[in-house]
This record gives C-alpha cells, structure tokens and sequence, in this order.
C-alpha cells in the first residue's frame, strides 16, 4: 500500500512504540501535524522548542526509552541546539525530528531555512537528511537504533516538506538497517586481572556514573559492593545507582563532593570506575586524582578510556554484562576479602565521615535552602522524582538529598544547562504521571524556561516546583565572593517577578514560605495539591555550596566554609 | 611523548557529509589534518580516507578512537605502525619563456620527470613518489620558476593485511 511520508513517519513511530511526542508546530511540518491531528497521536505542545527537548529528554532518562520531539524549520530547530547539546554530553537517547523546506530550495537561503544537519553534527550521535521518501522509513528506523546502542545520545532528522507530502510503499516487515554496534565482551584475562588486583587491595573504591544507570546495572553493582564490602562514591550523573542509604554510600565526589568521598579517592588503592568519564569537576587536578591507586575503568565507549585519566585495567563493555561476568569470575574462584584489612579501610571512611559530615546550619529567622531539601525528602520518604536545573540548588540536591534508587534525579550534569529543570520535570510527569515529581530550581535558572508552566497548567501536568530563592545567581556569585573579592558583577537577581503572582497567571498555584517553621506546612500543602505548584522558598542569599575544591586544585584540598556551617 | 607525523587509513561509508564529520570531529578538539586523500574503494557505496596528523601515540589513539564512534565510520587503521608504502603526487606548470628554458630541458632530462603535457611555452610535470623524494623534486624545481603546483595528500597501503 502506498502511504504519504506523514502516514509513514507516524506508522514508524508506532513500530518504535513511541508513546508521546514533545514539538511545537510550524509552516514546514504542519503536514505532519495535520497527520497527528488524523491519528490523534499523544503530543504536549511546548511553549519553546528547547522545553520539547528537554521534555524529551527528561522522558527517556525517567523511562531509559527513547525521547522523542517534533519541531519545525528554521528557529524550530535552532531552538532545539541546547537541548540536544544537552542530552549529547549526559548521553540520553533522543530522536529529534526538525521539519526542513523543500529539497528544491535547500541551499537557496528559502525562507525558515537552516542547516540543522551541520549545526548539530558536533553535538548530536549522528544525524540525518531525508533526501528521499524512498529512505524515510528506513532512516527513522536506524536512528532509534542508534539513539539507544552503545553509548546512547541523540538522533536528528531533518524532514525537507515535500518528502513528507511524497508518496511511497511502506511495510514495516521489509525495512531492514545495518547493525551499528556489535555486542563487545571482555576476555576472560581482564576478569583474572581485576581478580588479582582485588586480592591485592588493602582499601578499595568504587567510583559509580551515569553508565551504571544507562547501562541498568544498578543491582549488579548494589551486589557487587555489599557481598565484598566495597564502599562506594558517584559522579552527580551515578547518583540513585546505589542505595543513598547504604552504609557503604560515601556521598559524592569532585568539586562539591563530600570529604570523606574525596579523601576516600584520594587514599584508596584501588578505584573500580565504572560508567564514568572523569569530568573535570570530579577529578579536580588529574596528577593528584586518586594518586595511590591502580584504576579499573569499565565503560561501553572506548574514546572514554584513558581520555583524562590514565588507567590500569581498562574493560570496554555494557556495564551490566561485565558486572555480571565479573560477579560470576569472583565466585567461580572464590575471591574473599581479607576481613581485618577490610575493617580497618572502613572504619577509616566512617573516621572521615565523623570528622566532617556534610551539614549546614538552620538557625534565626532566615530559610536554609539544605533545609527546604531534607525536609522534602523527609515528607516524600523520598518516594519522588527529582529534576533540578543548574547552581547551588543543583549541588545541595545532590548532597542533601538520599536518592536510593536509579533514573530518580534527572539533571543535567555534563552541559549544565539552566532551564533544564521545569520541562524535564514535564515529560518525567507524563511517563509516570501517578508519581510525585519535583523540580528543585533555582531563581535564575527557572526564568529561562518559565514559559513551559503554560503547558503544565494546560496539560494538568501536576509538577511540583521546590524554588530555592536567594535572588542571586548563586553559584557565580559564590565564586565572585571566593575569587573575585566579592565583585558581584550582574549576578544580582533581586529585579525579579513576584513568582507566586507569576505562577498564578499561568493557572499554576503559587505558595510562599519566608521563615524556616513555614517550610514543613508549604512543602505538605504543594505536594498534596493535585495540580502543578510553584513553592517560593526566600532562602539565605548567600549560603555557599560546601565542601567546594578550588577549580584547579587537588580534590584532597577543600575548603569547607565558615566555622559555623561544619559545626 | 615524541610527536611524529601518524597516518590514519580510515574506511567509511561513501555518504553525504562523511568527510565533514571527520573533519568535525578532529577540528571541533583540536587536532589539525595535515594531509588528506578520499575516494570511493572498489565497492563504490565505501569509501577510503587516508589522512595525516601530528601528534603523540596517546593523541592518535584518542582520535582513533573518537573516530570510531562516528556512525559512518567502518574501520581506523594507524598505518604509521605497521609497514606500509606511502606515495604522494605533485603536478607542476614550469614557463618555458623565461631564461631557464634550456636548464629546465636539462633538469626534464637529468632526472627523468615525466612530461605530460609539452606546449610552446609551458610544460607540465607529473612527480610521485614518497614525502622525502617529492621534497628532494620540489627543491630541485624552485630554481627553476614554478608557476603553479598542485600536491595530493598521502596515500598508503599497508604491505600485509
């Protein structure tokens, strides 16, 4: 049967069992949009392109599917860059459709024209132009295998109108696509020399990422760690990979990482990194970065081996089937540890966490913004999804916040992309809509993308938004307070809308809490609430983010703030 | 580390925009491409890079590796460090109205370069050869007034598979 390139777009999208499209319309695709309009396709209608990506991309790291969203032409698609720069660096698999005038006049500067393909060819996995209804099919069909193989990352098509409205045969039983990512297993030799290496260490280190939780391997690692008493530290991308209530959970590491996680990195001798890149922000200066100890990276991207940090033992695979292989190679050959080397490892760490807890200090009249965060997780049991845009607020989720289960904290780590929070929160909602989903924000950050209240007002989208606000941009001004001598050049925010008037104007219900006994009662009365809810918190403006490294500095070295806070 | 020049054999499928990604990808971290030759194998729908870079072995496998990750990308090969046959070629216009006419003719003949095309008042040269014997050419013919050259990239071929 012959089908039009709308029908065929949305039939294939079928196959790949997309549940939901996050876009925004335009003259380009409103053949595609009259064709959902027909089919009556689950769509949110954005308001801004970038919120249809980071929806999307929200979406597939709540769910580990492939996100998907539809945009036109043109600023349709320059608006989706951030977005899909955004999940590139925290490799989340997106397939972006961008609508694209008619091949005839590709080149000829056609009004809504741009090349989006060459835009977005240094910050998507791979991306395409339909040339051809003939290959419509068949490309859409390889860019959700590629969106989620391997290293998964975003996918972008570029649809030029007249394909779309062109005529083919299509039968999804005969679209057939090469395989792009064979299936790699370590030799069995590197398990024999993880094996030694292990019988070798005096004190152990896991060090867990973002490819545990893309890799779903989670449990895998949870064993690992218990039955052979291996403490454990994560990247902000790892957290939720293991239980954040587990004794053996150290907390995170690197810039903002807990003491006793950085001095566990910095004393170890054997530091199992798994699912990680070794990002700046974690390693701090890479000559002192676990100095003393022989590395084991695991990861499925060989260009992440040895790309910052040289390593001992590098095993290239899926985390969770080289988990499992090396699970099952420890047991076959019996690997015990030995107890009093253990012990004392241990109780060196818990030596560490007494003598500088994370903490902060809820006194007076002013809210504590690590307050306002245990306190919702206090009232949640941390039964929630959390989504955060990018600051301070960002960093005190991340300490203050037990997360004990994966793909539970949705932020973005690599990029650090403002305006994250609200949108991710949206498609998260929308993939699991009877959960509690917040989106702890700050002031600066929940202004760039403010507009997408409209469409959880519209939807009845029922997110929460936790709004820490200090009326700075908090984390430049932490570090124009440490290293600029308190110039607070335009960091200021304290020309800022009323948000709960704000909130209300967007049929969002606005709450505000101005002293630390209203907290509990206005976090109670938001999360209760069945409808989306903006919680202004007037929070201490210039609480810092501690322990901080200095950017630059050893990870050892920290600076942990004012006498006060660390009492 | 020591920096040599590496040469890198990369099989790619013969797609729109396949050169601009490799190209992206060394240029967008900053590694330059000293020289560079493309065209299709003997299946026409894959093609053949092989290009140049200076650098550590620690960079060159780095963009090995980075290169690997690209979807088109079928195979990188490191030709540096296997043995292996390297050939470039040079197209040079020398005037014949000047002075040096009768030592151009003299340097034709000495060292046997081929003529492939001889008009009245140019000729045209066709040179190939190894980097260090196109250099020793191009030393040779300086003197002499080029009006133009052309130089491809290295090409090479590994001795066993």
């Amino acid at each position: 049967m012959k089908l039009k390139g709308t029908q065929i777009l949305l039939k294939a999208l079928e196959e790949e069992n997309v549940e939901i499209i996050f876009g925004y319309p335009g003259g380009a695709v409103l053949d595609i949009y009259d064709q959902l309009f027909k089919n009556n396709t689950k769509h949110i209608l954005v308001r801004h392109e970038q919120g249809a990506v980071h929806a999307a991309d929200g979406y597939a790291r709540a769910t580990g599917k492939v996100g998907v969203c539809l945009v036109t032409s043109g600023p349709g698609a320059t608006n989706t860059v951030t977005g899909i720069a955004t999940a590139n660096m925290d490799s989340i698999p997106l397939v972006v459709f961008t609508g694209q005038v008619p091949t005839g006049l590709i080149g000829n500067d056609a009004f809504q024209e741009c090349d989006i393909t060459g835009i977005t060819r240094p910050c998507t996995k791979h991306n395409f132009l339909v040339r051809s209804i003939d290959d419509l099919a068949v490309t859409i069909k390889e860019a959700f295998d590629i969106a989620r193989s391997g290293r998964p990352g975003p996918v972008l098509i570029d649809l030029p109108k007249n394909v779309m409205a062109a005529q083919t045969e299509y039968d999804p039983a005969n679209v057939k696509i090469r395989n792009y990512e064979a299936p790699y297993r370590p030799a069995p030799k590197k398990m024999a020399n993880l094996l030694e290496m292990l019988m070798a260490a005096k004190s152990p280190l896991i060090m867990t990422g973002g490819g545990v939780i893309l890799g779903k391997a989670s449990d895998q690692l949870t064993r690992l760690a218990r039955k052979y008493q291996i403490p454990v530290t994560g990247t902000l991308m790892g957290l939720g990979s293991f239980p954040g209530s587990d004794p053996l959970w150290m907390g995170m590491l690197g810039m903002h990482g807990t003491y006793y996680a950085n001095m566990a990195i910095s004393h170890c001798d054997l530091l199992l990194a798994i699912g990680v890149r070794f990002d700046d922000r974690v390693t701090g200066t890479i000559e002192t970065f676990a100095a003393n100890a022989k590395i084991v990276q695991i990861d499925v991207d060989p260009s992440s081996i040895n790309k910052n940090v040289a390593v001992d033992l590098p095993i290239i695979g899926d985390t969770t089937a080289v988990l499992n292989d090396l699970l099952k190679f420890l047991d076959e050959h019996n690997y015990t540890y030995e107890a009093g080397e253990r012990k004392e490892w241990l109780d060196q760490i818990a030596e560490w966490k007494e003598k500088v807890p994370l903490t902060y200090c809820q006194n007076g009249k002013v809210i504590k913004p690590q307050f306002v965060i245990e306190t919702l997780h206090k009232l949640t049991k941390g039964d929630v999804i959390i989504t955060t845009e990018v600051g301070q607020h960002q960093m005190w989720t991340a300490q203050f916040f037990t997360f004990d289960k994966p793909n539970t904290l949705i932020t973005s780590g690599g990029l650090g992309t403002m305006g994250f929070g609200l949108p991710a929160a949206i498609g998260v909602k929308c993939a699991f809509p009877d959960k509690q989903v917040v989106d702890i924000a700050g002031d600066g950050s929940i202004q760039m993308n403010i507009q997408e209240l409209a469409t959880a007002a519209q939807y009845k989208i029922n997110v929460k938004i936790v709004l820490l606000n200090n009326e700075f941009l908090g984390m430049p001004r932490q570090w124009q307070e440490l290293f600029y001598e308190k110039r607070y050049s335009h960091t200021d925010m304290t020309y800022a809308p009323d948000f709960v008037k704000l909130a209300e104007a967007f049929g969002v219900v606005g709450l505000r809490a101005t002293k630390p006994e209203e907290v509990e009662a206005v976090l109670k009365e938001g999360l209760a609430l069945d409808k989306p809810v903006l919680m202004d918190f007037r929070v201490s403006r210039e609480e810092g983010v501690y322990p901080m490294v200095h950017p630059g500095d050893s990870i050892a070295n920290m600076s942990l703030g004012s006498r006060e806070m660390i009492n | 580390m020591e920096k040599k020049e590496h040469i890198i054999s990369i099989l790619v499928h013969n797609k729109p925009d396949v050169l601009a990604r490799i190209a992206g990808t060394l240029g967008g971290k900053g590694y330059n491409i000293e020289s560079l030759s493309v065209n299709s194998t003997m299946q026409y729908e894959i093609s053949k890079i092989v290009m140049t870079t200076f650098g550590t072995q620690e960079t060159v496998t780095r963009i090995e590796n980075q290169l690997q990750r690209l979807v088109d990308v079928i195979q990188v090969d490191d030709l540096t460090n296997v043995e292996s046959i390297h050939r470039e070629m040079i197209l040079v216009r020398l005037n014949l109205t000047t002075d040096k006419k009768e030592q151009i003719k003299k340097a034709v003949d000495t060292n046997k370069w081929k003529v492939i095309v001889s008009a009245d008042t140019y000729i045209i040269l066709e040179i190939t050869g190894d980097q260090s014997q196109i250099d020793f050419a191009l030393a040779k013919l300086t003197p002499l007034g080029i009006a133009d050259i052309t130089r491809t990239g290295i090409i090479a071929l590994n001795l066993e598979n």
